[in-house]
């Protein structure tokens, strides 16, 4: 029984999506169009058409990885927002490698944009780590902060030295094909990088699960002192966490570029850095659940697209609902397991219920 | 019965079944010195508290002036005319002197005069021979300094009783005696002064009287002036020490394996608070460190095992000088255990399971690892049988350490600390909050490591728990060893003129 309830407590974040559902069924009711048709377009079009779950992939490799980026600092007590900023990063610093290196194979070429772009993304992510671990700048404020340099950085390169000529918009030449990420479904756009966000989710819960550096990682995030007691260095290790981050981050935002829009467009992110500290949360910190979360926000982003020409919505309905699912998970996420007070409780239950059984008649004058 | 003045009696003070005070008469006249001496735990603080209006007393009353008053609160102290000056100042840095003497401030109105309020304040310095600029940041001032800020918020707050916690634990030396004319000057001018101290130099240069307290007790209240520092000493230890000693081999070794010279280091707020501290443990010796909490005990343990960076000296481990070795280094190469004070803030993860929190000191060897892999299975075994040997009573292991009490949770970082077979064992405060029983096995398993032959470090602030253990004892006071003594020559006079910070040659 209290194994049975603390599962319904492990599910909350679930509970907190339907109901977050629920109201916004009644939000679309309000706009004067059927929720059930509603749903069925949203869920239907991101998850159970060919075309609408590759547009759900193709949304899932960043927020994933943006979502990982988050996950593994928060789990070491450190709060990237700045994932973001690292997504811009990995796409200025991949796009150069792609555009810039000389010739070469794709094989060779191809992970060196890769490494380029994480590497991009990792220096944003060690500028906070630093300043955190060796001048004890709160780290939130510094990656906001880096987020607006990465944004206009990107925005002055894509609209200037490496601006294509003649582009009516801010963008680059175009990556040529042969560095393209392969597509994992055809005629679609949904490309290699969610396969590696999930493998890399895989990868960071066997360390946190398995591995002396993880085990460590997990202690700085739980009780730093003590960390620091066992002979851990904390400082380093933090500096460390964050480049790995900022390096996903950047993964993010380099397959962004190379397996989806192929060129460096300013603005490229609409934000994806965020969702990932949605998904940080509706995952609760797990790296395995992560894929799940990232892969329902994706849906629903692209759903709602779907919903919205399918039965005529407001997009800002879409928003509502959007911003409903987020408010009620990190509420839900209030409600904490007390296994002793449910033991009592249950324990109470029982005592009445062989009371009543054993006959009140008995001992009608009562206990208490 | 009409004197001018403050007059306790027979206050008393239970929490839970501890009786922290028991029937405590006190008179401090109107523009005296008054000192409270005692060891920890003696109830100084307590009492203070309850004429800060922080506890209510079970029992007693309070006369001010004559007339029994009940202070139910810090306001309602501030309008008797009573403030306070708690041990840590509680200025705010970024803020000039006025701003901090005016913050909190009762009667004002929506118009705030700085202007006004500084000179005023200027004012009101002058008058007591302070100089000190109004305007100036706190953050700039030295220690001393920021006392006097301190000092003045309650006099612009019109307190005729001022309360001294330990007031000259902060100071540096040079500022000692700055301090003391202080309190001549504010008695000169009718203030009432209470300070509590346990050093005992002080209250003979500057106090008028004494109350020394024992146990929650009162144990002596006499004059200054006449009564020799070494009797005041006798009387704050009080006991005439009773030796319960533990049954112990004699020391097998006379190997010298820990060497410390001139160890400097300082406290989190910056001050030297060791200011060079020498002593050498042998194999199989329990080095005792005594004294009074906050005397730089934290800092040398800190520092032996790394976690606080020292500024000077050595320390020294079978020869090898090992001054510069990183936490890590020590931990595993040189064989440095540690039992910190802080149960749960430092010495362990109380959201990790029991079987997690065993494996915290040597997770990165075997048998918890093998390479960068956890060897959870082989982990859950050792603390099982750690939890077998050191009868450490938990449901499973899987269990998270928050719900262990205290005595189980200190017995596990024993085990953990012990039987990685350490060469030194550093032990802070290693019985505080546990009940008898626990602190039995706590001796046990030290008195068992030093029959290994371990160099063992012992400080506590508890006198009987040193004098039944230790070989040697040391004892510190303002960031010095005032002594080194054994067991059998402590007495109380002894050891109170010591832990008074009373060089050995002055008492003898």
């Amino acid at each position: 029984m209290l194994r049975a309830i603390q599962g319904i407590y492990m599910l909350r974040p679930v509970w907190a999506v339907l109901l977050s559902l629920l109201v916004g069924a009644g939000l679309i009711a309000i706009a004067g169009v059927n929720p059930g048709e509603a749903y069925a377009a949203l869920f239907g079009g991101a998850f159970l058409d060919y075309y609408g779950l590759a547009s759900t992939l193709a949304k899932m490799s960043p927020i994933l990885l943006a979502g990982l980026a988050v996950i593994i600092p928060l789990r070491v007590g450190l709060l990237n927002i700045g994932a973001e900023g690292q997504i811009y990063m990995g796409g200025l610093f991949s796009s150069m490698a792609a555009l810039l290196l000389p010739e070469m194979s794709p094989f060779v070429l191809v992970p060196l944009c890769v490494l380029a772009g994480a590497v991009g993304g990792g220096l944003w992510g060690l500028i906070p780590g630093y300043l955190k671990a060796y001048r004890g700048i709160n780290e939130v404020i510094i990656t906001i902060l880096l987020n607006f340099i990465a944004i206009n950085l990107v925005s002055y390169v894509a609209g200037g030295p490496m601006m294509q000529e003649g582009a009516p918009y801010p963008y680059s030449e175009e990556i040529r094909e042969g560095l393209w990420l392969p597509y994992i479904m055809p005629q679609t756009d949904a490309h290699l990088g969610v396969v590696v966000g999930i493998a890399l989710c895989v990868v960071a819960w066997f360390v946190f699960r398995f591995t002396t550096v993880g085990f460590g990682l997990g202690m700085i995030g739980k009780n730093p002192a003590a960390a620091t007691y066992s002979g851990i260095r904390v400082r380093r290790n933090l500096v460390a966490v964050m480049f790995v981050a900022g390096a996903i981050g950047g993964l993010a935002g380099t397959f962004e570029v190379l397996g989806l829009k192929h060129r460096l467009y300013h603005l490229f992110s609409p934000g994806y850095g965020f969702d990932g500290i949605v998904v940080a949360f509706l995952a609760q910190l797990s790296p395995l659940m992560a894929p799940v979360a990232a892969f329902f926000l994706s849906g629903l982003k692209v759903g709602g697209l779907i919903m919205q020409r399918a039965v005529g919505l407001e997009s800002t309905v879409v928003e509502a609902i959007q911003g409903l699912v987020i408010i009620f998970v990190a509420a839900s996420l209030a409600f904490r397991f007390d296994r002793g007070n449910w033991r009592r409780f249950l324990e109470r239950r029982r005592l009445l219920d062989t009371g009543l059984a054993g006959g009140i008649t008995n001992n009608s004058g009562g206990k208490s | 019965m009409t004197a001018q003045g403050l007059r306790l009696e027979k206050i008393s003070k239970t929490f839970g079944d501890f009786k922290a005070l028991d029937g405590v008469d006190m008179t401090v006249p109107q523009g005296t010195v008054h000192a409270i001496l005692g060891e920890n735990g003696a109830g100084k603080t307590t009492l203070m508290n309850i004429l800060y209006g922080l506890y209510q007393p079970d029992g007693g009353r309070i006369l001010i002036d004559g007339v029994p008053q009940r202070i139910t609160s810090p306001r309602r102290a501030m309008e008797l005319g009573i403030g306070m000056i708690h041990q840590h100042l509680m200025l705010v840095e970024t803020l000039t002197v006025v701003e901090n003497v005016v913050l909190g401030l009762l009667g004002q109105g929506m118009r705030l005069s700085l202007a006004e309020h500084a000179r005023k304040l200027e004012a009101l310095a002058k008058s007591f021979g302070f100089d000190i600029d109004p305007h100036q940041e706190v953050w700039k001032l030295p220690m001393g300094m920021r006392q006097r800020v301190e000092i003045l918020k309650v006099l612009y707050r019109d307190a005729n009783l001022i309360i001294l916690d330990e007031p000259t634990s902060v100071l540096a030396p040079s500022e000692v005696e700055g301090f003391l004319e202080g309190l001549r000057r504010l008695r000169a001018a009718g203030k009432t002064i209470i300070f509590i101290s346990h050093k005992l130099d002080e209250v003979a240069a500057v106090a008028d009287r004494v109350t020394v307290l024992r146990r929650g007790a009162v144990s002596a209240d006499l004059a200054v002036a006449g009564t020799p520092p070494s009797e005041m000493a006798r009387m704050m230890v009080g006991r005439d020490v009773v030796l319960t000693t533990l049954e112990k081999v004699p020391s097998k070794s006379d190997e010298v394996l820990v060497r410390i010279r001139d160890l400097k280091a300082r406290d989190n707020r910056g001050n030297q608070a060791l200011k060079g501290v020498s002593f050498d443990i042998r194999a199989g010796e329990i080095l005792g460190v005594a004294g009074v909490d906050g005397n730089g005990q934290a800092e040398l343990a800190e520092a032996l095992t790394g976690l606080r960076q020292a500024e000077d000296g050595t320390v020294e481990l079978s020869g090898e000088d090992v001054s510069a070795a990183s936490v890590y280094e020590r931990r595993h190469r040189l064989g440095i255990s540690f039992v910190p004070e802080d149960r749960h803030g430092t010495g362990l993860v109380l959201d990790l399971p029991v079987y997690q929190n065993a494996m915290i000191r040597d997770f990165r060897e075997a048998p918890f690892s093998s390479g960068p892999m956890l060897r959870t299975a082989s982990a859950r075994k050792v603390a099982e049988d750690w939890v077998n040997r050191y009868d450490v009573r938990l449901q499973s292991v899987e269990q998270p350490i928050r719900f262990l009490s205290g005595g189980n949770q200190q017995k596990l970082i024993f085990a953990r600390e012990v039987e990685c077979r350490p060469r030194l064992l550093v032990i802070m405060q290693p019985c505080k909050g546990l009940d008898v029983g626990a602190i039995e096995a706590v001796h046990r398993t030290v008195l068992a490591e030093r029959e290994r032959g371990t160099a063992i470090l012992y400080i506590s602030t508890e006198l009987e728990h040193i004098l039944s253990v230790c070989d040697r004892v040391a004892v510190m006071c303002a960031g010095r060893i005032t002594g080194i003594i054994s067991p059998e020559e402590a007495t109380s006079e002894r050891i109170g003129a010591l832990i008074g910070g009373l060089e050995e040659e002055k008492v003898a």
